[in-house]
């Protein structure tokens, strides 16, 4: 569990239309890594290419190496579907499945992999709403529908959705955008206890975010209007935040941007 | 109580004059009095046209009064409001008249022997009788098409939605749009052209089905493809990123999250198509006997049926075709308000 990831030369396409160029960057184990930047930089592209869920978009492709400990995910004769069992993703508004209940949810992954023991679907149901905290919430209403949360429950479902299926890495897609602060702060603290396992990657618009959550943060920005989206520079989260390298990112965070 | 009601003694800016209930009422009554008069002193007459004339006066009379009263604005609103109302009125006032029609001329000869008796040995003119041979016969008929068409509808509108991309997708679009206008005779002389010329094969209610099923088909594509598109793509995303396989995404999250409309879609079309008499007259031709068998040999239809006893010079065949149409309304009605229970059933918890 818990791989490392690392981007290699990448260049992401829509079509003709080159949105990120020259990524290299590395993500550790074990760890919470953001991604910051404005909005049409890239950072969602990126974090896409990691589990390749890029390519689900017509006309998408992906040039270069991306590497799930070693291996590269994007070399002839990978199967996507075992990529994205390995690397889940939680999307920036949550999205449960509307005709399954929250236990059918929490378990999908699961039973649409053909898993039908059901003393082991409950246990990983009970252990993933754990996981999530979302437990000792839901656990009286587990046969409800999962739309009949409210929306930061309904995203904690969906990382426990997620979890259940013990991925090796956990992308996140400003998985709290759609939250207000309470939902939000659950969401923070379950990062933070999930980095204990799983290797985190988020994209956040909300620096403050980026600064309580990860422990290493890559900024992204578009050099001008008809270029493609660069990762201007990653680093530790305190540094970036403090003493940035390059003046682009203490622009973007001091919000002297523009 | 003024023309103007209450609300104009009040001096704010925001508070406009407004015509009263009252008054609207007495605009009401004043437009029928005044369509009374009309029709007692000039040669106009009869009840649907006194109907016509008054909501005409009263929607004349009502838009002056409030132009005056309440300003162009509000005359505006009332007369587009009265005939968004009076246009909805008459597009109900057919259906509840057929349906009332053939409710009071269906139960004639409606019974319990009218449902299990066939018209073997029937002469026109004998009131016994009854169209036990034409209900199976539509049963079948209509059963074979749905059981062929939905299956192959669906995986069709699942084609056009979940894998097309190219030019096929594009074709198969088009011909399903050309598809929909295509004439239910045209479909039936197809099936008889080559089912029963070309192949040499009886007329049966299979060849019924057939063409049923030509007309079935666009309307069920349609239907789900259009059901299929408003799953939205972050259900696919969302599971896709479990590390699930596409068409286990398909089968299990998008279809159960469209059901109730692909449902919906199959009885409109299975509605359609249980009305439709020309494909089945060179198809399946009509028998006044039972004939159980779809596969072999000319099988009755309800809409062959009435078809056939309404062209009767007799009393006792045109009720009969009137009792066979009810039958037919009510078999519609019960597979309508079967799938909305099954769909209901199947669908979205929320």
């Amino acid at each position: 569990m818990a791989k490392n990831v690392q981007m290699k030369d990448v260049d992401l396409y829509y079509g003709k239309f080159h949105a990120v160029q020259n990524v290299n960057l590395s993500v550790p184990p074990r760890a919470v890594t953001a991604f910051i930047g404005p909005s049409g930089c890239g950072k969602s592209t990126v974090l896409r290419s990691i589990n390749r869920m890029h390519e689900v978009i017509p006309g998408a492709r992906v040039e270069g190496r991306v590497e799930l400990d070693g291996e590269d995910i994007y070399r002839p004769g990978v199967d996507p579907v075992e990529v994205r069992r390995a690397v889940g993703m939680v999307f920036q508004r949550p999205n449960p499945f509307p005709t399954m209940s929250i236990r059918d949810n929490v378990v999908a992954g699961l039973k649409l992999q053909r898993v039908n023991n059901k003393a082991r679907l409950n246990e990983v149901a009970e252990r993933s709403l754990r996981g999530a905290n979302l437990w000792n919430e839901v656990k009286d209403r587990l046969g409800k529908p999962g739309g009949s949360l409210s929306g930061g429950q309904q995203q904690r479902l969906c990382i426990a959705r997620a979890i259940a299926v013990q991925p090796d890495v956990l992308l996140m897609d400003e998985p709290c955008s759609a939250l207000d602060p309470i939902s939000t702060l659950a969401i923070e603290d379950l990062i933070g206890k999930l980095k204990q396992d799983y290797t985190i990657v988020i994209v956040t618009h909300n620096m403050q975010q980026a600064a309580r959550v990860s422990d290493q943060t890559g900024f992204f920005n578009l050099p001008a209007a008809d270029e493609p989206g660069r990762l201007v520079e990653l680093d530790d989260t305190e540094k970036i935040f403090s003493n940035p390298t390059e003046k682009a990112t203490e622009d973007y965070i001091s919000g002297r941007f523009g | 109580m003024t023309l103007a009601g209450e609300a104009s003694t009040v001096g704010s800016a925001l508070i406009r004059a407004r015509l009263s209930r009252w008054s609207i009422a007495a605009i009401a009554a004043g437009a029928i009095a005044v369509t009374g008069i009309l029709f007692a002193t000039t040669p106009m007459q009869g009840q649907v046209g006194f109907l016509l004339v008054a909501a005409a006066v009263f929607v004349v009379a009502q838009t002056t009064a409030s132009a005056v009263v309440e300003g162009r604005r509000r005359a505006k609103d009332r007369l587009v409001t009265s005939l968004v109302v009076a246009c909805s009125c008459a597009a109900v006032l057919p259906l509840v008249a057929v349906l009332g029609v053939t409710i009071i001329k269906g139960t004639v000869v409606l019974s319990g022997s009218f449902l299990t008796h066939t018209m073997r040995g029937v002469a026109e003119q004998d009131a016994n009788g009854g169209i036990y041979q034409a209900i199976i016969g539509t049963l079948e008929q209509v059963g074979l098409a749905a059981l062929m068409a939905v299956p192959f509808g669906l995986l069709v509108a699942i084609y056009l939605v979940e894998y097309s991309s190219g030019r096929l997708g594009r074709v198969v679009s088009f011909f399903v749009d050309v598809m929909t206008g295509l004439p239910s005779i045209v479909a039936g002389l197809f099936i008889f052209a080559l089912w029963i010329l070309a192949l040499g094969q009886s007329f049966s209610g299979f060849a019924g089905s057939m063409a049923l099923t030509i007309l079935m088909l666009p309307t069920v594509v349609r239907s789900a493809e259009e059901m299929l598109k408003i799953v939205p793509d972050s259900l696919r995303e969302g599971s896709y990123a479990l590390g699930i396989q596409k068409w286990v995404t398909v089968v299990r999250i998008v279809l159960p999250s469209a059901l109730a409309g692909i449902v919906t879609g199959v009885m409109l079309a299975i509605a359609r198509v249980t009305g439709e008499t020309a494909p089945l007259l060179v198809t399946v031709f009509g028998n006044p006997a039972l004939n159980f068998n779809p596969f072999s040999g000319a099988q009755a239809s309800l809409p062959l049926f009435v078809f056939g006893e309404a062209g009767l010079p007799n009393e006792t065949a045109i009720n009969r075709a009137w009792a066979a149409a009810l039958v037919l309304i009510l078999i519609v009605l019960f597979l309508n308000i079967f799938a909305r229970i099954l769909a209901r059933f199947a669908s979205v918890r929320s």
